[in-house]
């Protein structure tokens, strides 16, 4: 006789609509803003570094996952990030065979290699970011363009105010924080437009893909920093640009709270991203680099693990925290 | 309670008034021996002997265990084998209906507790087969009779009724208000030095409001609470009407209280004021594939395919059958399983509402910490469970979950953190013994 078959499994018998694909276009729409400000200010060079960053993240993803014969992932929408991401940070004059190499090393070498989604232990679009820098040292800090809306072809490369800083020949004034809020200043393709990362960072907060602790803790240590230790005096105003200009909000909000690498207790949340504060400052105003967003964040992640150990939630009913 | 989740309410079926009907005639009532936390019953009769509504057929001698009664009057034909809701097997006595619903003389007799001494009402609490109506079954007599070291302040009826689609709490308190006072006011006779707190979701306001107007002695409160899932969980409840946190391993009573389910107040009171057994449990049945969803009034030893029958059948074939809440209820391969104590929801989902997307790798999104009402970390435990790491399982506190569901649910990557915790918990929980 047969019998009717019922799909026998353990609790809970629902779940939630959420899914990794839903996560990862969140933060496709959140970038978009920024992402668009750099086209604006730097022109259809930015789109073509932008366009190459993505297409030859994805292809490498699936190519990897082709010769190795494991399901083609690309469609979770992470590859498109990462990419996006390493486009983000370079500089919109950079030769356009680089962010391929950047892609590389971010997808094969950082995350793939690793195992792939989750697995990680560094930020694939940092860690890229970085092997250009130690590469192509030259371009990587010169390929700056000033902004120009819809910028022209033969727009003029600049250095970004934070080198000017860190050479002491730039204090910004009143003007200068307003272009820094819109993003018509000299910097990497995603990181000018402090407004539109804001409404990016708000815009997952809201839709609670990440939480308050990192990009708080993070914006908060640096600023503090900036303020106390800025080489001629204390001074809000150059704690405003510090945390304005560079690639702080954009580090903040979408690199720092990458989710495999960054801590998943609450406050071993507030621990990294102070931890990043630190370190970014200490290069931005003692180290040889104007700026020091993306190795802060790398020395961080690989503190992730001992962090997340040692930062355990309190469990109920149970006194101590940890153990 | 801190954290939780809140997932689609599907609570509909609490707009109908509860349904009842009688078994069939000649039906097989299954009265498994095991209907409780502790040991099982033996039979207390025999093949072949004839026997009447609210009869004891099952009883034991062990201090954690409590007695079996029919539901119907008829003939014992059968003491076999089953499965019972919870998934394990038990020896059940068998009874055909003769469809006379014939009382038995101990039935019927209403007992003014007030005239009787401590140990006299735990033991008329025992011979009614009381237990938690939650869903766990646990002796009610047991529960009631803490240490004397322990100093009771506070009585918890719990109608939390956090889990989804459940709503046989919500009716039997629109529809029993008044039970459910003098129930509570059989608990405060046993605590005297007690207050009594009446806790319910916030989802269920006309149910707050109708107990706060029958509200009839200064000790008495009703708490509404906001509505989240675990809120019902006795830790969690706990931690929400009282500030107090029940210590890792230990009961309510080491924190001064007594949880008791709302339903299992309303059979106390049926008890001892209309001297009945523990014999009916209001079932919310629902899913896709119910024609008439709703509340009803079912006596134990039904089997889950005559209850179909009774309440007119399906609307399409399910996919799964859930005994219980869709968080924490057990799904099953069969309709042939009898009501017991321990039964709660029944609920028969489509392929759509059974749909659980395939496991992908975790990406540490963190949710499962973010949820989770204990302050586990779930994607730890399951990496540890995984490789039978117990030792690491322990240290990061596995022990201590209560396998309530928050982490699968919420988990965008679809992983199956309860299932592989409760595994291993459940695995050290019986080496334990």
């Amino acid at each position: 006789m047969e019998r009717p078959r019922y799909t026998v499994t353990a609790t809970p018998h629902i779940r939630a609509s959420d899914s990794i694909e839903r996560t990862m276009y969140y933060v496709l729409i959140a970038l978009a803003p920024a992402a668009v400000m750099g086209v604006v200010f730097f022109g259809l060079r930015a789109l073509a570094v932008i366009g190459i960053s993505i297409a030859s993240a994805v292809i490498f993803e699936a190519l990897y996952q082709k010769l190795t014969r494991k399901p083609v992932t690309v469609k979770d929408g992470s590859a498109v990030i990462t990419g996006l991401l390493l486009a983000m940070t370079l500089p919109p004059a950079l030769p356009l065979w680089m962010p391929v190499i950047g892609s590389f090393a971010a997808i094969v070498l950082v995350k793939q290699l690793f195992g792939g989604l989750g697995h990680n232990f560094l930020n694939p679009a940092l860690a890229g970011r970085a092997i250009l820098m130690a590469a192509y040292a030259s371009p990587m800090t010169v390929a700056f363009y000033t902004p120009n809306v819809w910028g022209s072809v033969d727009a003029v490369t600049s250095a970004t105010p934070l080198l000017l800083m860190e050479s002491g020949v730039f204090t910004p004034s009143a003007p200068d924080f307003l272009a820094s809020f819109a993003g018509n200043i000299g910097g990497s393709i995603g990181e000018t437009a402090a407004f539109a990362l804001l409404a990016g960072g708000l815009f997952l907060l809201v839709k609670k893909v990440i939480t308050w602790h990192i990009p708080v803790s993070f914006i908060a240590s640096a600023g503090v920093l900036a303020f106390l230790l800025n080489p001629g005096g204390v001074s809000g105003g150059i704690a405003l640009y510090h945390i304005l200009a560079g690639g702080l909000l954009l580090g903040a909000f979408f690199m720092a709270t990458d989710y495999p690498t960054s801590p998943v207790t609450p406050v071993g949340k507030v621990i990294f991203g102070a931890g990043c504060g630190v370190i970014t400052m200490v290069i931005r105003l003692y180290g040889g680099y104007p700026e020091g967003v993306a190795y802060a964040i790398l020395l961080m992640n690989l503190a992730v693990p001992l962090i997340d150990r040692y930062t355990r939630p309190r469990v109920l009913g149970i006194k101590k925290r940890g153990a | 309670m801190k954290r939780g989740v809140h997932p689609p309410e599907n609570k509909e079926t609490a707009l109908t008034p509860i349904r009842y009907f009688f078994p069939r005639n000649g039906a097989e009532m299954v009265y498994p021996m095991q209907q409780h936390i502790g040991t099982p019953c033996e039979p207390i009769v025999a093949i072949g002997d004839s026997v009447e509504v609210g009869q004891k057929i099952g009883d034991s001698d062990a201090f954690l265990s409590s007695p079996v009664h029919t539901t119907v009057s008829g003939t014992v034909v059968d003491i076999r084998t089953v499965i019972t809701p919870t998934g394990r097997k038990s020896n059940a006595v068998v009874v055909v209906n003769d469809g006379k619903y014939r009382d038995h003389p101990t039935c019927n007799k209403a007992v003014d507790y007030k005239t009787l001494s401590r140990g006299e009402i735990l033991s008329y609490i025992r011979e009614c087969g009381i237990v938690g109506m939650g869903g766990a079954g646990f002796p009610t007599h047991v529960k009631l009779n803490p240490p004397p070291d322990k100093n009771i302040d506070t009585v918890i009826v719990n109608a939390a009724e956090c889990e989804p689609y459940l709503t046989n709490d919500h009716r039997v308190i629109l529809e029993e208000p008044k039970q459910v006072m003098l129930g509570l006011e059989i608990l405060l006779h046993l605590f005297p030095d007690a207050e009594g707190i009446i806790a319910v979701e916030d989802n269920k306001r006309d149910a707050i409001e109708l107990l706060k107007k029958m509200i009839y002695s200064p000790k008495v409160r009703v708490m509404p609470m906001k509505t989240r899932y675990p809120q019902g969980s006795e830790k969690q409840l706990i931690q929400t009407c009282l500030k107090r946190e029940v210590p890792g391993g230990g009961y309510p009573m080491d924190v001064g209280c007594i949880v008791q389910n709302v339903d299992t107040v309303i059979a106390l009171h049926r008890a001892f004021y209309r001297g009945r057994p523990l014999m009916r449990k209001i079932m919310t049945i629902a899913g896709g594939a119910v024609l008439n969803p709703g509340n009803y009034k079912v006596r134990f030893g039904m089997s889950y395919r005559d209850i179909i029958e009774a309440i007119g059948g399906l609307k399409r074939d399910p996919h799964k059958i859930v005994i219980g809440g869709p968080m924490m209820g057990i799904s099953h391969y069969t309709f042939d399983i009898p009501v017991t104590k321990t039964s709660s929801a029944f609920l028969l989902f489509t392929e759509k509402e059974s749909k659980i997307p395939p496991e992908r790798d975790c990406f540490r999104c963190g949710k499962c910490v973010d949820y989770c009402p204990t302050g586990l970390m779930p994607l730890e435990l399951n990496k540890f469970a995984r490789a039978d790491h117990i030792g690491r399982f322990k240290e990061y506190n596995g022990m201590d979950c209560i396998e309530c569901g928050c982490c699968s649910y919420i988990c965008p990557a679809k992983r199956h953190l309860t299932q592989s915790i409760s595994t291993i918990r459940r695995e050290q929980l019986a080496a334990r013994k």
